[in-house]
């Protein structure tokens, strides 16, 4: 163990993922500070104006929208809207704020539960084996026989859209690869003497897969499970980008790159007239998956027996 | 060898009728009335609850789960897939008219993915450590992180926004005349770049060639940035082979060494990994085709998805799952044929 974290400490790339990763939990923990709300639901971006075009960054609330909140009994701390907004006057800065807690959400959520579930298939295939095995491996092939995010869109969109469904969505089809990873991993050490010694002395079927074989052979998936949040992150957003993920105005990177897509032309003669709105979004979404595919690399490189040594 | 085809033949079924049995399980999720709606052309006809009450019971949506499920396949094999409210045609026939497209962005993004991808990986573990292989290296995690969408928008942006070079949608409209209402051009194959090649329009052929540069360079950037880091892991082991120490040791050349000793053994399991890539990409099509507007299953499926469109979102996955799962079996075979060893496991 302290040689991972002193390989993660001592590595350039994972460093860096390292620092990325402390910077959105900042931002993740003081929301409320950085951002502070404007509804009662802290997850509905706040409107900075009517308006259907984008505002460039510094552009202040309109009036009529202060007059709103002011009604509404807020009091407006954010006059001004830091990065500009997306259309329709949402304000990019407390979207990017906001969606960082929705990312972190949707990636320890569905990581967390495909984690279990494909602990539980895998471990169970691999232990007893036989016929069991055999039918459950097939299951797992076929929920692998769908393309993941095409998946992930037909099943969000036929239990009726919105980010709740896309969470689930993404766990009923992404915990395939952990019962793979945990299933090989236990077939190679379930014929151990340790493992033979709790047999022989009567030990139940359960404590052994929970204590003595899942602590041995975990470590893989915890691995694919780094490297797993922030392509999970990604598939939510982009189902947000095709319109079946958050609803309209909720804080998510995916839906602010898909009202970016509308503008991102400009206009005859000024291309980057509206490149905060695509810039911004995007820039968020590309650093939070590069800080876990960092960490993740470099843990797999000091795991993988095979390049051992030469690190 | 020929008992692991077979073995591997007859698990096709068995996963075809899991796969089915799925899509029919989250069909399932629909109420009776969203199911009948999903082969109802013509919404007026659902306005009243008696006569959908009977349409339900005439066409058996009622029924209970595995007879319904019986019912069900029984229409997919006589292609009945329902109607497609976005596409305005039976689900069968907007598949028909859009797989073409889809057809021709795919096949050609295949090429710079797995040449490209291959290559660079074997330069950069040739190249192990020198500065040639760390900033591959980076270039393979920036495409990787990067998600497709993100990466699309900023082709997009970049080389249409700002450059105006790479026009959105699949042909311009000059072309279009050209391709769909002039009666002389014949649609051999589906595929406009071939097509306007063989009716002997070079104009045509280079504008849909324009059109689709964008999005192949979208769809395959992340596919050849992880095929590139696979073949270089490959070609990183097999390099510190023993039979490579010793051709070096008998004074083979490196060149050789590289490219008839170490390259042939590494290629191996990227071959398959490519494979899957292939077939993975179809995933990235749908994102691919709605940022550059075109016209494909993808975009068709996500307007679907966008517009509750149930058939022609259910459709557009059994095509999809039936493609991969009849890609996966061809990669697997495939790889039996090339590699001696995985017969014998």
């Amino acid at each position: 163990m302290r040689r991972v974290i002193r390989k993660l400490l001592g590595n350039t790339a994972s460093l860096v993922g390292i620092v990325l990763l402390i910077f959105f939990i900042v931002i993740a923990i003081l929301a409320p500070v950085i951002a502070p709300p404007l509804s009662d639901d802290p997850y509905q971006v706040p409107r900075m104006s009517w308006n259907v075009n984008p505002q460039p960054p510094g552009t202040p609330m309109s009036d009529n929208m202060r007059e709103i909140y002011k009604q509404m009994g807020k009091e407006v701390k954010l006059t001004k809207a830091l990065l500009g907004t997306e259309q329709g006057g949402y304000d990019i800065f407390y979207g990017l704020v906001w969606g960082t807690r929705t990312a972190f959400k949707v990636g320890i959520i569905t990581v967390g539960s495909a984690m279990i579930i494909g602990l539980f298939v895998g471990s169970i295939a691999a232990y007893f084996g036989g016929w069991l095995d055999e039918v459950l491996m097939r299951i797992t092939d076929i929920f692998l026989s769908f393309p993941f995010l095409v998946a992930a869109m037909v099943l969000t969109t036929i239990l009726g859209k919105g980010l709740d469904k896309v969470i689930i969505a993404l766990i009923v089809f992404g915990w395939m690869g952990y019962a793979r990873v945990i299933r090989g991993s236990i077939l190679a050490v379930k014929e151990d003497v340790y493992v033979m010694a709790a047999k022989a002395l009567g030990v139940k079927d359960g404590r052994i897969i929970l204590r003595h074989l899942l602590p041995n052979t975990i470590f893989p998936v915890l691995v694919q499970a780094s490297m797993d949040t922030g392509s999970m992150v990604v598939t939510a957003s982009a189902l947000s980008f095709l319109g079946v993920g958050a609803p309209e105005g909720y804080a998510d990177w995916g839906q602010m790159a898909s009202f970016a897509r509308n503008w991102i032309v400009g206009s005859p003669g000024h291309a980057f007239q509206y490149w905060y709105t695509v810039f911004f979004p995007a820039l968020f979404i590309a650093l939070f998956v590069l800080a876990w595919n960092l960490i993740g690399d470099t843990l797999r490189d000091v795991l993988d027996p095979r390049l051992r040594g030469e690190l | 060898m020929l008992s692991y085809i077979l073995r591997r033949l007859l698990l096709l079924p068995l996963i075809l009728f899991g796969v089915t049995f799925l899509i029919f399980s989250v069909y399932s999720l629909l109420t009776p009335l969203e199911r009948l709606a999903t082969y109802v052309n013509n919404p007026n006809a659902l306005k009243s609850a008696a006569a959908s009450e009977r349409l339900i019971k005439k066409y058996h949506l009622d029924d209970p789960y595995p007879i319904g499920y019986f019912r069900w396949v029984g229409k997919l094999l006589k292609f009945n897939l329902g109607w497609s409210k976005v596409a305005n045609e039976p689900v069968a026939a907007a598949i028909a008219e859009k797989f073409p497209a889809t057809l021709e962005l795919v096949i050609y993004s295949v090429i710079p993915v797995v040449f490209v991808g291959i290559w660079l990986g074997v330069i950069s573990a040739v190249h192990h450590n020198d500065p040639i292989d760390q900033s591959l290296r980076i270039i393979a995690v920036i495409g990787w992180s990067l998600p497709t969408f993100i990466f699309g928008l900023l082709v997009l942006f970049f080389f249409y926004g700002v450059l105006g070079w790479l026009p959105p949608g699949r042909l311009s409209v000059w072309a279009q005349n050209i391709v769909y209402t002039n009666p002389s051009f014949h649609h051999y194959t589906g595929l406009v770049t071939i097509d306007a090649l063989l009716n002997g329009y070079g104009y045509v052929f280079l504008d849909a060639l324009r059109h689709l540069i964008a999005p192949i360079i979208t769809l395959s950037y992340v596919s050849w940035a992880y095929l590139l880091r696979i073949a270089r892991s490959s070609m990183l082991e097999t390099l510190r082979k023993d039979y490579i120490r010793t051709a070096r040791a008998k004074g083979v050349d490196e060149r050789t060494v590289i490219c008839k000793h170490a390259e042939r053994n590494a290629l191996i399991p990227v071959v398959t990994v490519a494979g899957m890539m292939v077939v993975q990409m179809l995933g990235g099509v749908v994102i691919t085709e709605t940022i550059f507007n075109f016209p494909g299953l993808g975009q068709w499926a996500a307007m679907a998805a966008q517009q509750l469109d149930y058939a022609s979102i259910l459709g557009f996955s059994l095509l999809f799952a039936f493609i991969m799962v009849v890609g996966n079996l061809v990669v697997d075979v495939s790889y039996a044929l090339i590699d001696p060893r995985v017969r014998l496991e």
